[in-house]
């Protein structure tokens, strides 16, 4: 390992300005000349929108021009990122999606009109002045009631409010059905997945800027993928050529899916800059960040597992409503199917799967990928079903969670994946290490002692990660690609800056990724920049999500570094008159074997730039190499995890006791990073299992939109965690062998909270086999009272 | 529109601001001083939180005009004096405390303002404390463990 290298739990540089208030958010910028924007939006769930009358808005001090859905008659609408085709191989309902309302308002806070003004507050005084003549409608909130007949459509203009009905895999049903009557033992549940609102801390910001004089547009905003957005905004929605769009994401507040979507202020932002020929600038509130930005989950769900006499599992069978929202959202329909179907063998080697998704449109707020986005809704349903069996059978949940793992690999699922590597006995076996299980039930009698029901919960988890081969993508219904890549430029002193198309929003890559080519050419990382987030000095690439960045955007980054260092081999055989085959680098240093000839690091790159001695005859100056990686397979992380709960009998209060995973990530570039993610992930798997909950009334009014009301976890909900990592099967197919860890931890923490409070409500006398999330102490209590 | 003054990290400060700006817009807007962010608009996230004449205060609950003649601090004045990371600071990047840094403001304000009225807080002291500040990022283990490094108590680092 050099110094900092692969391995090093370095500390990060980004750090430095985060901590002294010297980060550069987007809301940190105010551009020359800026005007601000609020948004108008419905307060209503669902109505026609007969007119909107801005007159008194026009007249308010400082607005600078009032925009309506009329502005963008002639304007593309939101696009979606990826087409489903059903079960009956038809392709999904798509209704369009326009940047400001037109005709109906379909959700609390669709915007239908916007006021540009001198300041923010000018601005919200005249969007409040805004008169909408809005002829309220029946709302859909409940899945199963929107597709009822003579249910209201949220789109008229569609047949109904089913976006598609995907069966997966379809050729599979008949023989599951058959394995269901042929079962021993059938298990059935079932459970909602929360509906839930990423809520990254920072909220959601743009500012369009336009260029009169080269004709140029720049959006500043809050982005995972700067590329993704100018592409979709640029060709779908403003028809701006990508040369004469900009789109740059400074540092970015967090995102967990969030801020992956094209929004439609981004896109607004933009064409008011350039209709006013003034930069244009919205800041959400938290509020409005409730009622705009995609939510996540929102699944119901009926899962049924076959077992024969052995308990081996012999079939699995899933029945899911999705819910899309008003609008589909940029990958709104790949979560609920590509990223949730493809995951329902876990880690077991259950030979026949059947998966059924309804995807459903409400007079709700978008919903679309939020830290895990599938995977979590897979896993908690599997490892439920699984832990409920356990229970029915009277066997010991892990016993039988063993006795069905995969244990050879690689293998093809199912449902039409192949996993590569994995050690499902491994991360148990450290899983009952780190956890203690062993100790488990004198903790237990000590919490009985003084009054508490402890309660022990286990799971294990697998995910697709490093999204994703673009030829299999694109079969299944994305309209994009997803490599990623990097540009490696080398200095003429030596210093290498790498601009990539990975955005760090949280994840310390600044730090990490350099670390990577600090150990392929034995340099310190020190000499590494990482360049990011700007579409002007990064080649195209597709951003951030999906745990992909270092499986994906580092080999990129890896190759691009593997053609630097073969050309400066070249450079370094000609300088040392040696055969290149003869050359090797190591500690910064190129030599030739069996010699003492030797040429620093610095030499040859000052060589490539100054090339007085230099092979111009075979290559060319200076060094610099792009590449574009595009994984041939997933990657598939996987671990084990184990949760420890105290519920008061008297109250039905959850406390947290502790918590431990066994995570297998492949090779690890900065363990310290790849804790911290780890840490995250649970604490939003907690926060779903225990606090977390989007809450519509029948009316389409979101009741908890703000954080009075909506509960994030704080420090005192949440305890420290055990995390281990040692378990390592490195991925076969990418060249640094990493798997991705950004959301494991909130797709494998869900269940086991959830399986340690029924197992200490059954403790406690109870015969309950679940409860729904989010366990408040009024859910948990009114069960303990069946 | 009235002309507001009050002590920032030590220098006086005036600018004019509307009877209804907020302390964290004042920062912001008025004095270009983006340090303080602002995450949400009930008063409920505390990336927002400064000390105002020694307190812990959200600068998005207090208008401008309140904090008329006091002294008040940002994260931006919690560096040491030469420039280097001030102690808690320090901490926040020893234990990886923070990952996409914009609660981190809010975080490091309320950590001095912890450790000024208790030297060596236990966990649960800690937890408490931080009632008031949302982080999305970091499930809080760093965050706990570096105002506890950053009190002198022996924490095992970040990654042992």
């Amino acid at each position: 390992m050099a110094d900092g290298g692969i391995g090093a739990p370095n500390k990060r540089r980004e750090d430095i300005r985060f901590l002294t208030g010297k980060g550069n958010y987007t809301d940190d910028m105010n551009k020359r000349g800026q005007a601000y924007v609020a948004f108008a939006r419905s307060q209503v769930a669902h109505g026609t929108l007969k007119g909107v009358d801005t007159s008194a808005a026009q007249e308010m001090p400082g607005v600078v021009r009032v925009f309506t859905g009329a502005d963008f008659a002639e304007v593309g609408g939101i696009p979606c990122g990826w087409q489903i085709t059903d079960k009956h191989g038809e392709v999904m309902q798509e209704p369009a999606h326009p940047v400001l309302a037109q005709g109906k308002v379909r959700h609390v806070g669709d915007a239908f009109a916007a006021v540009v003004a001198e300041t923010a507050e000018q601005a919200r005084d005249a969007a409040e002045a805004i008169e909408a003549d809005i002829d309220e409608l029946p709302a859909v909130v409940d899945m199963k009631a929107a597709l009822a007949d003579g249910a209201p459509k949220v789109h008229d203009d569609l047949t109904s409010n089913l976006c598609y009905d995907w069966g997966f895999v379809e050729e599979n049903k008949g023989a599951v059905e058959e394995a269901f009557k042929n079962a021993a033992h059938v298990t059935t549940l079932d459970l909602v997945n929360n509906r839930l609102v990423a809520n990254p801390m920072e909220p959601r910001v743009a500012i369009g800027d336009y260029d009169s004089s080269s004709g140029d547009s720049t959006l500043f905003t809050t982005s995972q993928n700067p590329h993704v957005i100018r592409l979709l905004m640029g060709a779908f929605v403003l028809g701006i050529p990508e040369h004469k769009l900009r789109v740059v994401a400074p540092d970015v507040g967090g995102g967990f899916g969030s801020k992956i979507f094209h929004y439609a202020e981004e896109a607004f932002c933009t064409f008011a800059a350039k209709a006013i020929d003034r930069p244009v600038k919205w800041t959400s509130s938290r509020s409005e960040a409730f009622i705009t930005d995609a939510h996540g989950r929102d699944h119901v769900t009926t899962i049924q597992l076959a077992l024969d006499k052995d308990n081996n599992f012999t079939a699995l069978r899933t029945d899911t409503h999705a819910n899309m929202g008003a609008y589909l959202s940029t990958f709104a329909p790949s979560v609920p199917t590509w990223l949730h179907g493809t995951l329902m063998a876990g880690n077991y080697k259950t030979p026949l799967i059947y998966v059924n998704v309804k995807a459903v449109f409400t007079n709700t707020v978008p919903v679309d990928a939020y830290r895990g986005a599938g995977r979590p809704e897979a896993t908690y349903q599997l490892e439920r079903v699984i832990s409920k069996a356990a229970l029915e059978l009277g066997v010991d949940p892990i016993a039988l969670r063993r006795q069905n793992f995969i244990t050879e690999f690689p293998y093809a699922t199912p449902v039409a994946v192949e996993y590569d590597t994995g050690d499902y006995v491994a991360t148990m076996d450290k899983l009952e290490e780190i956890a203690d299980l062993a100790g488990f039930e004198k903790r237990a009698a000590a919490s009985k002692a003084k009054g508490k029901l402890r309660g022990l919960g286990v799971n294990c988890y697998i995910e697709a990660c490093g999204i994703a081969p673009s030829n299999l993508v694109g079969q299944l219904g994305a309209r994009a690609g997803l490599y990623e890549s990097a540009t490696v430029r080398v200095n003429a002193t030596g210093g290498l800056v790498v601009m990539t198309g990975s955005h760090s929003h949280g994840q310390g890559h600044e730090t990490a990724f350099p670390q990577v080519i600090a150990e392929m050419i034995g340099i310190d990382p020190s000499m590494v920049e990482i360049v990011h987030g700007d579409t002007a000095n990064t080649p195209m690439g597709m951003g951030t999500y999906g745990s992909r960045s270092l499986a994906v955007g580092g080999s990129a980054m890896f190759k691009a570094t593997e053609k630097i260092i073969a050309k400066a081999k070249k450079i370094a055989a000609h300088l040392m008159e040696a055969a290149e085959g003869d050359v090797e680098l190591a500690n910064g240093e190129f030599s030739v074997a069996g010699t003492d000839k030797s040429v620093a690091w610095g030499d040859v790159t000052l060589a490539a730039y100054v090339p007085h001695n230099y092979p111009l005859e075979d290559i060319e100056p200076g060094l610099e190499e792009t590449a574009f990686y595009d994984p041939a397979n997933f990657t598939y992380p996987s671990g084990a995890y184990a949760c420890e709960v105290e519920v008061d009998p008297d109250t039905g209060k959850v406390t947290i006791e502790a918590f431990a995973a066994a995570d297998d990530f492949g090779n690890i570039v900065n363990p310290m990073i790849v804790d911290g993610q780890v840490h995250g992930g649970i604490g939003q798997g907690i926060g779903q299992a225990l606090l977390e909950g989007a809450v519509y009334d029948e009316d389409g009014q979101l009741l908890n939109g703000s954080f009075m009301d909506y509960a994030m976890p704080r420090a005192d909900d949440l305890p420290f965690y055990t995390v281990d990592h040692s378990c390592q099967t490195p991925c076969t197919h990418n060249p640094l062998g990493v798997k991705g860890c950004g959301e494991a931890g909130a797709i494998g923490s869900p269940p086991a909270v959830v399986n340690a409070v029924v197992d200490a409500l059954r403790r406690g006398g109870s015969d309950i086999t679940h409860i729904d999330m989010p366990l408040t102490p009024s859910r948990v209590w009114a069960a303990m009272q069946k | 529109m009235a002309q507001v003054k009050m002590t920032v990290n030590g220098k006086a400060v005036s600018a004019p601001a509307e009877g209804r700006m907020l302390l964290s817009t004042y920062l912001r807007e008025a004095l270009g001083m983006t340090g303080t962010h602002v995450g949400c608009d009930t008063g409920q996230c505390g990336v927002c939180a400064v000390h105002v004449d020694g307190k812990l205060v959200k600068s998005c609950n207090m208008f401008a005009a309140e904090a008329e003649g006091a002294e008040v601090t940002t994260v931006e004045g919690m560096a040491n004096e030469d420039g280097s990371l001030g102690a808690i600071q320090q901490a926040f990047q020893d234990h990886h405390g923070l990952q996409c840094g914009f609660c981190t403001p809010g975080m490091v304000m309320a950590a001095s303002a912890l450790l000024k009225v208790n030297s060596k807080p236990t966990e649960a002291e800690v937890r408490a404390h931080l009632s008031g500040n949302l982080c999305r990022c970091t499930g809080y283990h760093n965050i706990v463990k570096a105002i506890m490094a950053a009190s002198g108590q022996d924490v095992a680092v970040a990654a042992e």
